[in-house]
């Protein structure tokens, strides 16, 4: 009954997908009053002709849930992030306020500007990073494990300290361009027994359904986002891993050097458009 | 985690005004429906009741069932006559109870 | 369950049958639901109208589907909505939420998210402090999503 369920939901969903082409909403994304860049002109090289936020791509009720901090989910996690920064930890005796102090100054465009180059180790590093960076250099705390402890709250709060202003991402430091390559590369390397790559659904596929999902362009301005599939903040990471999940590759570890590589590359590809972090979607 | 709940409410009304309250708590909201990795099933654990008072008569309350989402939210009406306090109060399956307060004054 | 083909379609069939001809196995949330609405009204017959339900009439996501309802009502001391109960018909218990109103509610209007399992009817019925039961009911879609749902 399973097999036979299964192949009628996917006869369905190929009937679907020839019959419906959806634009992305034309909407304009306002959160408590304040006007974010939801559609942008894209970057010189950039293959699609605008980017769009994923927003766009999502039912009136979702969409809701963004345009009030109150009702949004993530804001929930802000918050606890807020608690965070604010905590003591590690043999140091300092929480990150000891040093960042009001992090609504400190932190007003920082998580705009991630991933960035970090010379010490030669790599990109983006916000989770740079947290545990500091955590065991300068706290004495331990690092948090991917997902784990503050981590997902607290890379939302700091990011949301950004929010309304525009992705950037700086190709020019460091060997930045070499990890922009090679992200490049994997974006669009097919992968798994479904043999997809990011861009068979996020640029080729970009809004039409898979079964019933309205394929957005898969921009990464939103993380950590509030999903209503989990009712939690979802990392970036985690969803790198699950999109590659659902491809039925095996995925590489969070933070490995190919996902950062995809980091840096996918981030060059939201540029432009406001940090929404938490974001909302399905 | 006992998260600070959110809640919603105007600092100040004219007396007889109707106003909008909202709340938003953090919470699993484990329906009792889910499996483990093992196969055995979750058990439930929910808020199972919420109530508004206003200083100390019922404004709003709520029988609430494993069908409610993750992070419970709620947003109810409440006519203010007086200034006073509101106070809110969420039911945990296993006997706890999380309390918040909020003041409105009458302007 | 190892079901052939043949087994797979009788099974659906009759469950058809049973949607539109009221077998017993399909029905067994109905009257699960019929007896959820008449413990509540105490056997009292809802009528239709002063009840608003409001539901998306497609929900991306079954684990947050906003949900609201307006009962027109005075709301004065012996005019008012006491509470409203919603159901899902076909989640695995129907029980949703009952809201309970006042006086000093002011307006009987609430709001919250639920979890719906799959696409169905969605059921409020409220109940006035008159003795007098409104029943609203709405259609909810709730899509599959692409990609591990």
């Amino acid at each position: 009954m399973n097999y036979s369920y299964k192949l009628a939901a996917l006869l369905s969903g190929v009937l679907t997908t020839a019959v419906l082409v959806a634009a992305p909403v034309e909407d304009a994304l306002t959160v408590d009053d304040v006007d974010m860049i939801s559609r942008a002109a894209s970057a010189e090289g950039h293959p699609l002709p605008e980017v769009i936020s994923g927003w766009h791509y999502r039912t009136d009720s979702t969409r809701a849930l963004q345009t009030d901090s109150f009702e949004n989910g993530g804001m929930l996690g802000v918050e606890q992030g807020e608690e965070i920064w604010n905590t003591v930890e590690g043999t140091e005796g300092k929480s990150c306020a000891s040093c960042h102090d009001d992090a609504a100054v400190s932190m007003a465009s920082v998580g705009a500007l991630f991933p960035k180059w970090h010379e010490e180790s030669g790599k990109p590093i983006n916000v989770e990073l740079q947290i545990n960076d500091c955590r065991v250099n300068n706290m004495g705390a331990e690092a948090y494990k991917f997902d784990k402890g503050g981590q997902k709250p607290l890379t939302a709060f700091i990011k949301h300290q950004s929010h309304g202003q525009p992705v950037t991402v700086d190709l020019t430091e460091g060997d930045m361009q070499q990890w922009w390559d090679k992200g490049k590369e994997l974006y669009y390397r097919r992968t798994g027994q479904l043999n997809l790559s990011c861009a068979s659904c996020h640029e080729k596929n970009n809004g039409k359904y898979i079964r019933a999902d309205h394929l957005s362009q898969g921009n990464v301005n939103g993380f950590p986002t509030y999903r209503l599939k989990q009712g939690n903040l979802i990392s970036l990471h985690n969803r790198f891993r699950g999109c590659i999940r659902d491809t039925r590759a095996e995925y590489p570890a969070a933070f490995s050097d190919d996902l950062m590589a995809l980091e840096v590359y996918t981030t060059w590809r939201s540029q432009g458009l406001s940090v929404e972090t938490p974001a909302v979607r399905q | 985690m006992a998260a600070k709940p959110r809640i919603k409410v105007p600092k100040k009304a004219s007396a007889g005004d109707i106003i909008t309250i909202k709340t938003l708590i953090s919470h699993k909201m484990e329906s009792g429906q889910r499996k483990d990795k093992e196969g055995k099933v979750i058990p439930r654990k929910i808020i199972n009741k919420f109530t508004c008072e206003f200083n100390g008569n019922s404004v709003f309350s709520c029988d609430i069932d494993p069908a409610i989402s993750a992070n419970p939210y709620f947003e109810f009406k409440a006519k203010v006559n007086e200034a006073g306090t509101f106070k809110f109060t969420w039911v945990d399956d296993d006997g706890s109870v999380i309390e918040a307060e909020k003041e409105i004054t009458i302007s | 369950m190892n079901l052939t083909r043949r087994k797979f379609l009788t099974v659906s069939t009759s469950a058809a049958v049973a949607t539109f001809f009221g077998g017993s196995q399909a029905f067994a949330t109905v009257d699960e639901i019929n007896k959820a609405i008449s413990e509540f009204t105490g056997g009292g017959e809802p009528e239709s109208g002063v009840l608003t339900l409001k539901t998306p009439e497609i929900a991306e996501n079954g684990n947050s589907v906003p949900v609201s309802v307006a009962v027109e009502s005075p709301m004065t001391d012996d005019d008012y909505v006491e509470s409203v109960i919603i159901l899902a018909e076909d989640n695995p218990n129907p029980e949703v939420a009952t809201f309970h109103f006042s006086p000093a509610s002011g307006e009987g209007k609430a709001s919250t998210r639920m979890r719906l399992a799959k696409t169905q009817n969605v059921v409020a019925v409220a109940k006035m402090s008159n003795g007098k039961f409104y029943k609203a009911s709405n259609n909810v879609k709730v899509t599959i999503g692409g990609c591990g749902g």
